[in-house]
């Protein structure tokens, strides 16, 4: 039978009433996630005392203040242009943001994809461009396509800076916290059509850490969590999918082939979370002439917060937007502070837009 | 970041290439991710590359976990 997305809605919170007789503390991990759940507030219709908490999965939000800062310095540089994906350009570096510094003549370019990067490298002959690569397994293998292209038709004035990270590894971090006491994660929709559901067993039965993979519409993260609170009334903890749409369970191999073709794992900074081991990708030796950090010489400075941001502890699920002293006073989507309140996928973004009538 | 939107295939334009329309717009879609895409496919698009085929919503397989959803719901 198929029915609508209300109805659906509807039978998952009244599921949600029967499955849920404790409090309950899940996290949804994907800034996507986030945005939907405040747009279509889905939170009003959660039985008393199941909370969601958004995690760090905004992959704008989570890149290091320093690795803002190595973007902005060398947009100064003559001969290079910067090229990224649209929100990076408006986060606030230490002293400008990327947009600031294209204001000052920098050559700063927005692209909606990594192949219009080196689609800009065949144009600006004269310029070295520098992709800011940033985002998780969903977008990483778009950017390890572009380097195979890039090495095939040997242009040699494209380079990667590399930003991406991997969800798997944050997530072990977040459910070794006490601190968090989470009780299950909702996991990102489009990192799992990558990846399967293979790579998060262990936070499963290591952890004990349901785990359930949802899509971005209210009747699909409402049955997300209505299998998560299901795992939690029985004790059965594992990895299912309630997005079988787009996600199977071995992932999507051809793309996991091209991440490891091209990347391997490496450290990364995390903003909020510090250097976590094996949570990044590097560009391999065999394509490290497009490799900014190597060609460059780049090192990303050890840059504190803005003074006063709580980025790093929305992100780490340690506060909600709202208990940011700035949240709507000083920091606000149209003047930022911390990069949550600047992308369209941040939490604080999120709850400036959608979620202030929840506000006490 | 990780949005992506639903396209089905109206042309394939190259190896890696073809052209996807979501509602009414029509935009090229790297393909170099998906194997054996055809003309009428749903894909799912992120940042210009096709990332998956997309399964029908009105799949057995969703009708069986909404069916265990309701069951939960005692309906």
């Amino acid at each position: 039978m198929t029915s609508s997305v209300f109805e659906r809605v509807g039978v998952g919170a009244r599921a949600l009433e029967k499955l849920a007789d404790r409090p309950l503390k899940f996290m949804e991990v994907c800034g996507t996630h986030t945005v939907s759940i405040y747009r279509s507030g889905l939170r009003a219709l959660l039985p008393a005392g199941f909370g969601l908490v958004s995690g760090p999965g905004c992959p704008v939000c989570v890149t290091s203040q320093g690795a803002i800062d190595t973007l902005v310095r060398l947009s100064g540089k003559e001969g290079v242009a910067i090229a990224t994906y649209g929100d990076m350009v408006r986060v606030p570096g230490t002293s400008f943001s990327l947009a600031q510094a294209r204001a000052q003549g920098a050559s700063v370019h927005v692209v909606l994809s990594a192949a219009e990067s080196l689609d800009l490298a065949r144009e600006l002959r004269g310029k070295t461009v520098v992709f800011a690569g940033v985002g998780f397994e969903t977008t990483a293998p778009a950017t390890a396509a572009v380097i195979l292209e890039a090495d095939r038709i040997r242009q040699d004035n494209f380079l990667v800076l590399n930003l991406h990270k991997t969800v798997p590894t944050v997530l072990r971090t977040l459910a070794s916290d006490p601190k968090l006491g989470l009780d299950g994660f909702l996991l990102p929709g489009h990192v799992s059509t990558i990846l399967g559901l293979e790579p998060y067993r262990a936070l499963a039965a290591d952890h004990g850490m349901p785990c359930v993979v949802a899509g971005f519409e209210p009747d699909q993260i409402m049955a997300g969590l209505v299998l998560l609170a299901a795992q939690k009334a029985t004790g059965r903890f594992s990895v299912q999918s309630a997005y079988p749409q787009a996600v199977r369970a071995r992932g999507n191999e051809r793309a996991k082939a091209l991440l490891s073709q091209v990347f391997e794992e490496s450290d990364a900074a995390w903003r909020g979370l510090g250097i976590l081991p094996g949570s990044g990708l590097k560009i391999r030796d065999l394509y490290s002439r497009f490799d900014a950090r190597a060609c460059l010489g780049l090192d990303d400075p050890e840059t504190p917060e803005p003074p006063g941001c709580r980025c790093g502890d929305v992100l780490a699920g340690r506060i909600a937007p709202a208990e940011c002293p700035l949240f709507d006073g000083t920091c606000t989507p149209e003047e930022p502070v911390g990069p949550c309140m600047v992308s369209s996928e941040g939490s604080c973004a999120a709850a400036y837009r959608f979620g202030r009538r929840e506000l006490p | 970041m990780c949005l992506a939107i639903p396209h089905t295939i109206v042309s394939i334009t190259g190896q890696k290439t073809a052209v996807g329309r979501a509602g009414t717009v029509e935009v090229q879609v790297r393909t170099d991710l998906v194997e054996n895409l055809a003309v009428g496919d749903t894909v799912l698009v992120h940042a210009g590359f096709a990332i998956e085929k997309l399964m029908s919503d009105e799949a057995a397989e969703i009708e069986a976990l909404w069916d265990s959803i309701r069951a939960f719901a005692g309906q």
